[in-house]
């Protein structure tokens, strides 16, 4: 088979490669995104009920603030990596 | 039955229904296609995708089954929330290569790129059917959350899931995706507004979160091993392979993939992507009503097949602790929170169906607007077998096929994701690895028992290494175990097949196809015309 009966070529205009030349995500900001990965999974930090915050045992309020944590690095990696793709 | 509650639910359902027959003339194109119908054009911008991808992926199921997790497993249960910590920076990267590809080649489902990517039909129908196999429980699940609520009303008998299924299967079929689309508005405005205010005011009548976390700790000392206010050594490894299997597990869903890529452009995505944990934050603090249910001392009601359904605890404790008017609105939130992930899973399989199956099998030269009236069709017919599913079959079935679910789509990343990454894969090897995949998951979930239900096979998704002869009470994610087999046998067959030099198949995709991009101006919308 040499052709995608699927395939349907939007016109060229509209698709940009936003760096002719430079076509690729890499970005060393990309490593950041790592953290909010890596941290929740290493349950041996938070498996704890002390220190408590406002009546939360750690391993609740800990974990619950790693959504947080995910939303300002992954906005952060956004911003820094914006002018590439 | 309460009637303020039935009335205030059948009123919130009227209206959205309205909405999701209006839907089809919001952002109207002339085309009649998939592309139109399944993908409203591949033109959601940043705010309007966040509710909806928010609103595709945080069904009904969550909010009751999460909590009653919680309630009936302790600490094991908040695995929920490392998943959908990590799940957005996990995909960030990986998502918008999807996203390019599929925008350049016009793909609409996960099975169409790995069909051009490795010029193998056979392994994206197995791509396909796995798709499909993995969201029609899913479906069923939201008809089950929306029973939970039923009968805490007061209602008993299936006929509202009918009657509210009929009608969600309408207003998708004229609508599509648009539909889904609006109503998440009203869902997400429903959901701030329920949790932001149930959030303080239940732990407020309970007596202060230090006395809710008190007797849930209480509560779990008296349990059998096995559940337990903290993690236990013998089941931290099953937390976050849990974790980490879900995670990337829920953008191989079809329905995810359809969310993803009815956006406008790569900075659509990222952005959605930035601001999603908003929604995991929110399920954290829905995940804590399994936790204020212990210490409200609230019990699971009698479910229409005569047994406790554990669902019931979240709906049960709002009906406890509010008046009939609010948990009226709250129980509104729930049902309309399973009519929208519905619409979209349904979508989304019959998205597979068309292009994978129909089109690749059945008549290959089928254009486009007949392509989008076979979908239109087969989501019909997807709503009504989830809804056979309940009806007919024991609906415990339905919650153990689901978390099969959850295992068996994991079985498609190697093709999937680490396809969009590299060609180095055979095609060949994919397959026999999909396939030790799928068999490990299958034969792993089938040895797992069920301590409290008393269940000897098909009773969870954590299975012990003691099965594998190993002297340890570990256990872990039965779909993590399968897709390490998975990736083995992929990556030692395409040695082989390399060395063999069995051909390899085309791939129809190039290294720029995976960067692509589309400007986010705000002039002419993208005139994406159907072109097949």
């Amino acid at each position: 088979m040499t052709q995608v009966p699927h395939s349907q070529e939007p016109p060229p205009d509209l698709l940009t490669s936003a760096r002719p030349g430079r076509k690729s995500d890499h970005s060393p900001w990309n490593w950041l995104l790592l953290i909010p990965i890596v941290l929740p999974l290493l349950v041996p930090i938070y498996n704890r009920w002390t220190p408590k915050l406002f009546g939360f045992p750690f391993f609740f309020w800990f974990q619950i603030m790693f959504t947080l944590l995910a939303a300002a690095v992954t906005a952060f990696v956004f911003v820094k990596t914006k002018q590439r793709s | 039955m309460n009637v303020t509650e039935f009335t205030i639910v059948a009123v919130a359902f009227a209206a959205v229904s309205v909405l999701g027959f209006w839907a089809h003339r919001w952002r109207r194109s002339s085309d009649v296609s998939l592309e139109q119908w399944a993908l409203a054009g591949r033109g959601f911008r940043s705010w309007i995708s966040w509710f909806v991808i928010g609103g595709d992926l945080y069904t009904a199921y969550t909010y009751v089954a999460v909590p009653a997790l919680l309630f009936g497993a302790g600490a094991i249960g908040f695995y929920a929330l490392p998943y959908v910590a990590i799940e957005y920076p996990l995909v960030f990267l990986i998502m918008i290569r999807f996203w390019s590809v599929s925008k350049t080649h016009g793909y609409v489902t996960a099975a169409d790129f790995v069909r051009g990517r490795f010029g193998s039909p056979t392994l994206a129908l197995a791509i396909a059917i796995t798709g499909i196999v993995a969201t029609m429980p899913y479906i069923a699940l939201n008809l089950l959350g929306m029973q939970a609520v039923l009968t805490t009303i007061g209602i008993h008998g299936y006929w509202p899931l009918v009657i509210a299924f009929a009608v969600l299967a309408a207003f998708t079929f004229t609508s599509g995706v648009r539909a889904p689309a609006m109503i998440s508005f009203v869902k997400d405005a429903l959901v701030y507004l329920v949790i932001g205010v149930a959030i303080f005011y239940i732990p407020h009548r309970l007596g202060g979160w230090n006395h809710i976390f008190n007797a849930y700790d209480a509560h779990f000392k008296a349990t059998p091993p096995g559940t337990a206010s903290l993690l236990t050594s013998a089941n931290q490894l099953q937390y976050i392979t849990l974790a980490l299997g879900s995670a990337f597990a829920i953008f191989l869903y079809p329905h995810a993939i359809t969310g993803v890529i009815t956006t406008r452009n790569r900075a659509v995505v990222k952005r959605t992507m930035a601001a999603l944990p908003i929604y995991s934050f929110v399920l954290g603090l829905i995940a804590l009503f399994g936790v204020m249910a212990i210490a409200g001392n609230i019990k699971p009601l009698i479910g229409p097949t005569g047994k406790p359904d554990t669902n019931t605890v979240v709906p049960n404790l709002f009906q406890h602790m509010f008046g009939s008017g609010f948990a009226g609105l709250a129980f509104a939130m729930i049902i309309i929170g399973a009519l929208v992930p519905a619409a979209f899973m349904s979508i989304a399989a019959a998205n597979l169906f068309t292009r994978n199956i129909y089109k690749e099998y059945i008549r290959r030269d089928a254009t486009d607007r007949e392509q989008a009236t076979t979908s239109k069709v087969v989501s019909l017919l997807v709503k009504v077998g989830a809804l056979l599913f309940i009806l007919l079959i024991n609906p415990q079935f339905s919650i153990d096929l689901q978390l099969l679910g959850g295992a068996i789509i994991l079985q498609t990343l190697p093709s999937v994701m680490i396809g969009l990454y590299t060609r180095w894969l055979h095609r060949g090897a994919l397959l026999a690895g999909w396939a030790a995949g799928m068999i490990v998951s299958i034969w792993t979930f089938y040895l797992t028992p069920n301590v409290a239900t008393h269940v000897a096979h098909w009773g969870g998704t954590g299975f012990a290494l003691s099965h594998l002869g190993l002297h340890t009470g570990t256990a872990l994610y039965i779909g993590f175990i399968a897709v390490l087999v998975n990736l083995a046998v992929a990556f030692g067959g395409t040695a082989l097949l390399k060395a063999l030099k069995v051909a390899e198949g085309t791939d129809h995709t190039a290294a720029g196809d995976y960067f692509t991009d589309v400007a986010d101006t705000r002039a002419p919308e993208p005139a994406v015309t159907a072109g097949a």
